[in-house]
């Protein structure tokens, strides 16, 4: 019956999909409505053949692993899609010939740039999140993934939602909020595929075998609800017609100026910071085969974390239209919460005492360290930007940018490098990796590629910056815009060698990974995947 | 589970607090004592910057902070000190006869410097920001090549109404004809040829001969029997080798076919007569001035 169910809701919505296609008013509708049309119609075709057929009886005694390697390697292939697309902007903005004509209106530098942060934030960052999310739950619940396939569901519809915000991007469908440009009706479908996800994540943590929870899950709680929360106030949107990409925004002006970078910032607070702490958590100790160092810091600086991250959003705002004593409340919330931020930190770095020497032997272990490194950095180089003094230096320069990638690339693809070295031998039952020497490879192509970046926009920004506010002694402006343009062109090259340095990194990764599935001796079958045993 | 974790504990070291879950178990050590006092130091900064600035919202308005800070009011004040210190030299390049600015040392300094900044803020886009033009239309204005005149009037007039535009009725005025449609292909290639010759640039010795007579019939008019142009209608000296849209063969075919007519906008609604006057010394001061 309920395969029943199942193949008519697929042939309704490809069915609709294809109405929605034929009525749309824009390309990128166009393209998304095909899209939806195409994988319902693909879906359809698999229910139907798999009709009647015997199904494999599931181990409910075995964790769900089979999604949790389809999110690693989606996380591989997304994450260097997203670099290379970052390369190709960061040479763009050296180069700017590099926007060809051939690709005008579609894969110029204004396209492709959302392409790019999505990519990376969503496709990556977020494949990274649910993948190990997903490990992590059943390992620290002792208990299989709740909701059969529902993670599957979450699993698929979360690669639609990529695909189909990139070809959107492609074709001139956005909001124009950075980091929420998708338009409305895939804004709709990430609220379903993200309430599938919440019920997966806190239906496991409820049927768990462990007294306690861990402190990652709350971590990776966190984050899951609250970016439910975030998109959807940030979207609230009208659509011009069921049939376009086009829609009103709810809020006007410095309201939605406001709620744009309540929501920015918190998608960097909880699901680059929170999410990822819950990772580091999880892996760092696995990895360092340590206890985590202090109980107490860990419940102390996530519930100060969660308050103070929230309020902080202000500070993207210093002096605009937005209200004085509103900046300064994101000021000083900012300030305090570097050390909650730290906290993450502390705990992370302290739970390798004991362990310290395992640093030479095990680049995996490097790469988690010096991914906690760059949380810290991160973590007190956005409060001192926070500050309305600095800000006003650093606001609109490259400095912003520098900060954001030391965090993206150095905490955030450093530790979801660590675990995916960590993930790929034991979810195919491998003896270890393929070669320990090209993770070191990854590790130093990756940290002298970030070393590169961050230093060539520090210097580029702090320029530019001081660049515009230069006056004469009668208050005279000194430079021209286009001047404290031409003087960064050796930074972006610079800054494009750095990318390309990473990118490379994440490439031989893939190898590697691949190399490990593929050629590494099987692991005996100590019924590895069975948890009851470990009971 | 845990007793195989037990002996991995070096002795005197801090206890787990009893939980493990997939084998990873937790120290009970307290949260480190700098890390405490540092959050306890910037809660308590956080409280003393809300009370000395702008911070709370209250049911109309919000705290106002006990220094009296305003950022609105710091911003004009800067303005505001800088306004009254140039104040008296604004008045005096308003009053002063455009030719005279160029005898008072002190004013025309104050006006090339304050004439930069007006020049990097609203020229430097098109004309480029060391101001020596693009090809395209953008005329260079480090030359004395000036299209419509490069004394102090003239400069001051082009900035003030602009050139083609609809905004002002008195911005300068004048069409060259698309000749695509009113000559033959041949005599194009010829007056091309012609234009070439006289602009002293590699040429075809016979086209040019007849584009020769097909220049006097049909350019003449505007560019000067020499072709050395006319500034009372803009028309270009086409015997130099400046050229706003290229001189190439290719180009000047483009040029005599379709025709050519840059715009530029008029400032008078946009900038003070002293922003304008500034302006014009610096540009008349680039080193083309007349």
């Amino acid at each position: 019956m309920w395969d029943y169910v199942k193949l008519v809701a697929f042939g309704v919505i490809a069915v609709l999909a294809a109405i929605a296609a034929n009525y749309a008013r824009d390309e990128a509708y166009l393209v998304n409505a095909l899209t939806v049309m195409i994988a319902a119609a693909v879906v359809f075709i698999w229910l139907l053949r798999n009709m009647g057929e015997a199904k494999e009886p599931v181990n409910e005694n075995e964790y769900l692993d089979g999604v949790v390697r389809a999110g690693v390697i989606a996380t591989a292939l997304w994450g260097v899609v997203g670099f290379a697309v970052g390369v190709l902007v960061a040479a763009q903005l050296a180069f700017p010939s590099l926007n060809f004509d051939w690709a005008h209106g579609y894969l110029h530098f204004g396209r492709l740039r959302p392409i790019h942060t999505s990519a990376v934030i969503f496709a990556f960052c977020g494949n990274a999140l649910i993948a190990s999310g997903f490990y992590v739950v059943q390992r620290t619940c002792a208990t299989r993934l709740w909701g059969g396939n529902t993670a599957w569901w979450v699993f698929w519809g979360w690669q639609l939602i990529i695909v189909m915000a990139a070809t959107s991007y492609i074709f001139g469908g956005s909001q124009g909020k950075e980091y929420a440009e998708m338009p409305w009706h895939i804004d709709l479908l990430i609220v379903v595929v993200w309430l599938g996800l919440l019920a997966v994540y806190a239906g496991t943590v409820m049927q768990r075998k462990e007294p306690h929870i861990y402190v990652a899950n709350w971590f990776y709680l966190a984050f899951i609800i609250t970016i439910a929360m975030l998109h959807v106030v940030n979207n609230a949107a009208l659509p011009v017609s069921i049939f376009g990409s086009t829609s009103v925004q709810a809020y006007a002006g410095v309201q939605d100026a406001m709620i744009q970078w309540w929501y920015g910032h918190n998608a960097v607070g909880f699901l680059l910071t929170a999410g990822f702490l819950g990772m580091m958590y999880y892996f760092v100790p696995k990895q360092a085969e340590r206890p985590v160092y202090s109980y107490k810091l860990s419940i102390i600086h996530f519930w100060a974390l969660i308050f103070l991250y929230i309020w902080a959003g202000p500070h993207h705002l210093h002096y605009t239209a937005l209200p004085e004593w509103a900046t300064t409340l994101g000021m000083i919330f900012s300030i305090m919460l570097w050390m909650p931020s730290w906290g993450g930190m502390i705990n992370g770095l302290m739970t390798l005492s004991g362990a310290w020497d395992k640093l030479r032997t095990d680049p995996v272990l490097r790469m988690m360290v010096i991914a906690i490194g760059f949380y810290g950095m991160s973590t007190f180089e956005g409060p001192v930007m926070s500050i309305k003094t600095v800000n006003s230096l650093s606001h609109y320069t490259d400095w912003t940018i520098g900060h954001v990638h030391s965090g993206a690339l150095g905490w955030n693809g450093m530790i979801t490098f660590g675990a995916l070295y960590f993930l790929v031998p034991r979810l195919w039952n491998r003896e270890g990796l393929y070669s320990v020497r090209l993770v070191s490879w990854h590790f130093w192509l990756a940290t002298l590629g970030i070393v590169l970046y961050a230093a060539s926009m520090w210097v580029a920004g702090i320029m530019e910056g001081l660049m515009w506010r230069e006056v004469d002694a009668n208050g005279f402006l000194v430079n021209a815009f286009a001047d404290t343009v031409s003087p960064k062109h050796p930074m972006y090259v610079v800054r494009a060698l750095g990318g390309l340095m990473f990118l490379s990194g994440g490439v031989i990764m893939c190898y590697n990974l691949w190399m490990t599935v593929r050629a590494q001796p099987a692991k005996a079958p100590v019924n590895a995947n069975n948890f009851l045993p470990a009971e | 589970m845990s007793a195989h974790h037990d002996k991995e504990h070096k002795p005197g070291e801090v206890p787990t607090t009893g939980h493990s879950w997939d084998g990873i178990e937790e120290l009970d050590n307290p949260m480190p004592r700098w890390w405490l006092w540092t959050w306890y130091a910037s809660i308590f900064w956080a409280v003393l910057y809300s009370i000395a600035y702008p911070a709370w919202p209250l049911i109309n308005g919000a705290t106002q902070g006990i220094l009296g800070y305003n950022r609105v009011e710091e911003l004009q004040s800067n303005i505001d000190k800088f306004t009254t210190l140039n104040a008296p030299m604004r008045e005096k390049l308003v009053k002063a006869e455009l030719t005279e600015i160029g005898t008072d040392p002190e004013l025309q300094s104050f006006a090339k410097q304050s004439g930069a900044a007006v020049y990097k803020t609203w020229c430097a886009q098109c004309h480029g920001s060391g101001a020596g033009g693009n090809v395209g239309g953008y005329p260079n204005l480090l030359d004395d090549d000036w299209l419509w005149g490069g004394s102090m009037e003239d400069i001051h007039l082009t900035v003030t109404h602009g050139i083609r535009n609809t905004q002002s009725e008195e911005a300068r005025f004048s069409m060259m004809p698309a000749f695509g449609d009113m000559l033959e292909k041949e005599d194009i290639t010829s007056v091309v040829q012609y234009v070439r010759q006289i602009s002293g640039q590699e040429h075809d010795a016979a086209l040019a001969t007849a584009g020769e007579t097909v220049f006097a019939d049909n350019c003449s008019g505007c560019h000067a029997e020499d072709g050395s142009g006319d500034r009372s209608q803009g028309a270009p000296d086409l015997t130099d080798a400046i050229w706003l849209y290229g001189g190439d063969v290719a180009s000047l075919t483009h040029t005599v076919t379709y025709a050519r007519a840059g715009v530029m906008p008029a400032w008078n609604e946009r900038l003070t007569e002293a922003d304008i006057r500034s302006v014009a010394v610096y540009v008349h001061s680039l080193g083309g001035g007349e």
